[in-house]
């Protein structure tokens, strides 16, 4: 069932990005040094805690940092050769949502309160037609009413204002709009960890429905690593603002290799196991003062001396699967444990 | 000797809509007919489960005091809590204490996070000098895994979610309670921490006796930390029992559909590829508006009886359902869910 | 733009402090002097009508108008803080009955009222007389809008903790509500002195006010009376207005960069 068995196109590559937070304590590498390669048509899920940097990479991508964040480095390049990172504000805005699309996590964010859903769906064709190509007002009303048929919500909801939708709902409206241009990449951040887990499992159905339609490429950002396996075909870790693994999804829930993916791991909680409580040891770090050498080795079971002051690299371990830890660097031949 | 505390048919309307000039008055019943009770004597580990829109924090604040139900009443000792006069309040407020969902939120970021800690040691009047007050805190943080010297005089903000949670947990367990009622207490924590927290809430339980009312949406952690669970829907009672019965084999449709809907951490297990049955409603999580059971609008069996409120049906020793599929069982006398619970074992 | 605004009140505050060292005041009285003489450097603003050295009588005036902006805000804002932080707080008949008052008292125009009163009292209208009359009505927004405030925060978390950590709700009002409040409230002050001080200017524009105290209302006031527009005295007139101006402009800034330290810029943890 493996999606990328063949058809392993790259969409976007990801080299070296950095992105810092100045504050008065000094700089927050939030992302740091991260490289990551997007296939096309593939669904991957980037999981990490909260500090762990996974929603700043996708705001970088769409040029969404504010202040005091800053790009500092790095490139992102798409499939024909256009770098989302150096692009101006012009550019950037007519890649987004005929490119690259996000689904935020509350609706709040992408939708206008004080405008009908239809009307918001119909004023995004508009402002992203190719110029002088606006379409009709009756074509415009076709291309809501496909839209609202392809996410499950009932034409009458055009009528509608946001508030009168509900979380369900607003966040079908607002897959409508991100796919609206029939984009190459959709970026979801968490978009049902405020809805119930019935309607989260219709959402994600009707988004991995769409995704196979439009064969794009779907980064579902989250925490939840239950929604991870169910939905990703690969998955990235990502702790302090660094990746520290990546493979495929079977490979990561049933072999991983990264002392943060095995704690991860065996921390969640399932209907198996009762009353066993297991989870990871410390505190999160701060990414203020971060540890020297690897970011994790406070924390880390299996940390070795030289843990504290070599920062270890992403490394291919087994097929498809890249592992940043120093236990791997030292002993290639040793079996993965 | 009465209970500690006991829900007596609760119930909770809001009434929207009707302005002072006329307009139409719509009802919205968060609660409807709950009935629980908690002994002090053999404490409980419970979970009260439901989604949004369910009712469970509408029923954790009754149970606090801190919101007045429109029908039915909260009796502290035998005693309504409502009528409590100043040392009956006193106590009711040391012996069943709260940890709440936002670690943030619940600091006055004007004051450092003794403040939090202080204020009940002085209101209760429970350390004779300011060191002995000192001495309790630290205990007590350092039960809950905190080191007071990282803790202590500093803000709300320089602390981490973790941390702060363990702080209300912390300033819970000063006032030695009997009941601690916990609202969603790891939702907001991050995923490594949440086992850790459990597992403390669990201790406190265990080895202290403290019963706890632990209110979530996540059934997975509602399995790990409690030996019996409330599933609630629309602010009506489903399902009720022991854990390991309801969760393992769902008897009611909504738990089953509940169950169905998690996404187990195992790749590949057809959650996503599987049709699921959509019945022709409008909005799943639409508010519903109905005098039977409120289930029936989605409910794949329902049958034409189901208009009428189902009682609850006793189909085993550790369990409790309100569904007429199952209406050849007993009804449960009286409504009190305890019957169907688990205590700790000694 | 706070520093801005401080800077400015504070120069208004030494010249009516300070003034009187260098300047004798009783030529701030009429007939102290040679009048309708222009600015020159023995009469730096000049003289009226009456003979009244203008820049002695700045030296005056100024802190008696401020003093009545003082004066009417402290009134108005303690009343409005009670009041606000009670009908907020505790809601239901209370919160009722303060709030159909307040705000059936905004909706009558308040020039009118504050003309009816000082009209009645014409006689003996002091510089105090003045604040209160203007106090009376400075009370009725801040109760209002201390009232939303106090509504939005009472369903803070926090409040409920402090509930149930055994607090009752006067030391929650006073203990929990009023820190985080300060610097909102510390705007509104401002805001309410502003306005006191422009009413009671305007009050005695119209000739309302105190007859014998040289506020700068007052002088405005004689300037009119005595055409000292038409008569090419602009001195008379245009240096208060340029002290009004510099007040308002100056409390405003104070207020403007109040409001951006109460909006509170969440520190949270990186």
């Amino acid at each position: 069932m493996s999606a990328n068995g063949g058809n392993k196109e790259t969409l976007l590559d990801i080299r070296g990005m950095e992105v810092h937070f100045e504050t008065r304590r000094g700089i927050a590498r939030a992302v740091n040094e991260v490289d990551l390669t997007l296939y096309k048509g593939e669904r991957f899920g980037l999981v990490g805690e909260s500090g762990s940097g996974k929603t700043t990479l996708i705001l970088a991508l769409l040029r969404m940092i504010k202040t005091p964040g800053f790009i500092a480095a790095g490139s992102a390049t798409l499939d024909d050769g256009t770098d989302l990172l150096k692009l101006n504000r012009e550019e950037i805005r007519r890649v987004r949502l005929k490119r690259v699309a996000m689904v935020p996590q509350g609706a709040m964010n992408s939708l206008n309160p004080v405008m009908r859903i239809g009307d918001q769906l119909m004023l995004t064709i508009r402002e992203h037609a190719e110029d002088g190509e606006i379409p009709d007002k009756h074509t415009q009303l076709k291309q809501v009413e496909e839209l609202f048929y392809r996410v499950g919500l009932k034409p009458a909801v055009a009528r509608l204002y946001p508030h009168e939708l509900s979380g369900g709902m607003k966040q079908r409206a607002c897959i409508a709009q991100a796919i609206s241009l029939n984009p190459q990449l959709i970026l979801a951040d968490e978009p049902t960890s405020a809805l119930d887990v019935v309607v989260q499992r219709q959402i994600m159905q009707t988004l991995r429905k769409l995704q196979n339609e439009l064969d794009a490429t779907v980064l579902l950002v989250g925490h939840d690593m239950g929604l991870m396996a169910q939905f990703a075909e690969r998955v990235g870790i990502m702790y302090g603002g660094k990746l520290v693994e990546v493979g495929p999804v079977e490979n990561i829930f049933h072999n991983p290799q990264h002392p943060y993916t095995q704690l991860l791991i065996s921390s969640i909680p399932n209907f198996e196991i009762k009353g066993e409580f297991r989870g990871i040891p410390g505190v999160g770090l701060s990414l203020l003062d971060p540890p020297t050498g690897c970011l994790f080795h406070p924390r880390c079971p299996k940390a070795i001396d030289r843990c504290k002051s070599v920062e270890p690299q992403l490394k291919e371990v087994a097929a498809d699967q890249l592992v940043s830890c120093l236990l791997h660097e030292e002993d290639q031949h040793a079996p993965a444990s | 000797m009465p209970p500690l505390l006991e829900a007596r048919n609760i119930r909770k309307v809001y009434h929207g809509g009707g302005q002072l000039f006329g307009g139409e008055v719509s009802e919205t019943v968060a609660c409807n007919d709950f009935s629980l009770s908690i002994d002090a004597d053999n404490p409980t580990f419970t979970t009260i489960a439901g989604e949004s829109g369910s009712g469970k924090t509408t029923i954790a604040r009754m149970l606090l005091g801190v919101l007045d139900p429109s029908g039915g009443e909260v009796l502290y000792q035998g005693q309504d809590v409502r009528d409590l006069k100043k040392d009956g309040q006193q106590r009711f407020r040391q012996d069943v204490q709260a940890i709440f969902q936002d670690p943030f939120e619940v600091y006055n970021p004007f004051y450092k996070i003794d403040h939090i800690l202080t204020t009940p040691i002085y209101k209760f009047g429970l350390a004779a000098s300011k060191t002995e007050a000192y001495e309790k805190i630290q205990e007590a943080l350092r039960t809950v895994g905190l080191r007071p010297e990282e803790t202590l005089g500093r803000y709300p903000h320089q602390l981490s979610g973790g941390q702060r949670q363990r702080i209300t947990i912390a300033r819970a367990l000063l006032l030695k309670p009997k009941l601690i009622i916990a609202d969603e207490p790891v939702s907001m924590v991050d995923a490594s921490l949440r086992a850790t927290i459990l597992a403390g809430l669990h201790t406190l339980y265990k080895d202290f006796g403290i019963s706890f009312i632990y209110i979530t949406h996540d059934l997975t952690t509602a399995y790990q930390v409690s030996e019996n669970i409330i599933i609630l829907f629309h602010g009506a009672v489903a399902e009720a029992g022991s854990t390991e019965k309801v969760i393992k084999d769902p008897q009611h449709p909504y738990t089953r559909e509940l169950i169905q809907s998690i996404p187990v951490p195992v790749p590949g297990s057809g959650w996503i590829e599987e049709d699921i049955e959509e019945k022709e409603v409008e909005d799943p999580d639409a508010e519903v508006h109905t005098s039977g059971c409120p289930y029936a609008l989605r409910c794949p069996a329902a049958m034409d009886k189901c208009q009428v409120p189902p009682p609850f049906f006793r189909t085993e020793g550790e369990r409790a359902v309100s569904c007429f599929l199952y209406e050849e069982s007993p009804v449960l006398q009286g409504n009190d869910l305890h019957e169907v619970f688990r205590e700790r074992d000694r | 733009m706070l520093a801005a605004g401080i800077c400015m009140i504070l120069l208004v505050v030494l010249f009516g402090a300070l003034g009187p060292i260098f300047v004798d005041t009783d030529k701030a009285q009429p007939l102290a002097t040679t009048p309708r003489q222009e600015p020159s450097w023995e009469h730096p603003f000049g003289t009226d009508d009456a003979g009244r050295d203008l820049l002695a009588v700045m030296i005056v005036g100024v802190p008696l108008t401020m003093r009545i902006g003082l004066l009417a805000g402290t009134v108005g804002m303690s009343l409005g803080v009670f009041l606000g932080f009670t009908s907020g707080y505790m809601g239901g008949k209370i919160d009722t009955v303060i709030r159909g008052t307040v705000d059936t008292l905004l909706t009558v125009p308040g020039l009118v009222v504050l003309v009816s009163i000082a009209s009645t009292i014409r006689e003996e209208i002091s510089v105090n007389i003045m604040a209160l009359v203007v106090a009376s009505l400075a009370w009725m927004w801040p109760t209002r809008t201390i009232r939303s405030q106090v509504l939005t925060m009472r369903e803070r978390a926090y409040v409920q903790m402090a509930k149930l950590n055994g607090m009752n709700n006067g030391e929650i009002i006073w203990k929990e509500l009023f820190p985080n409040l300060l610097p909102y409230l510390a705007a509104n002050f401002t805001n309410a002195v502003n306005w006191a001080i422009l009413s009671s200017v305007g009050l005695e524009a119209l000739g309302l006010g105190p007859q014998n105290d040289p506020t700068l209302g007052m002088t405005i006031y004689w300037a009119i009376t005595f055409s000292a527009l038409i008569r090419g005295m602009w001195w008379w007139w245009a240096i208060p207005i340029f002290f009004i101006a510099l007040i308002f402009v100056g409390l405003l800034l104070i207020a403007a960069g109040l409001d951006e330290l109460a909006n509170p810029k969440q520190r949270k943890a990186v």
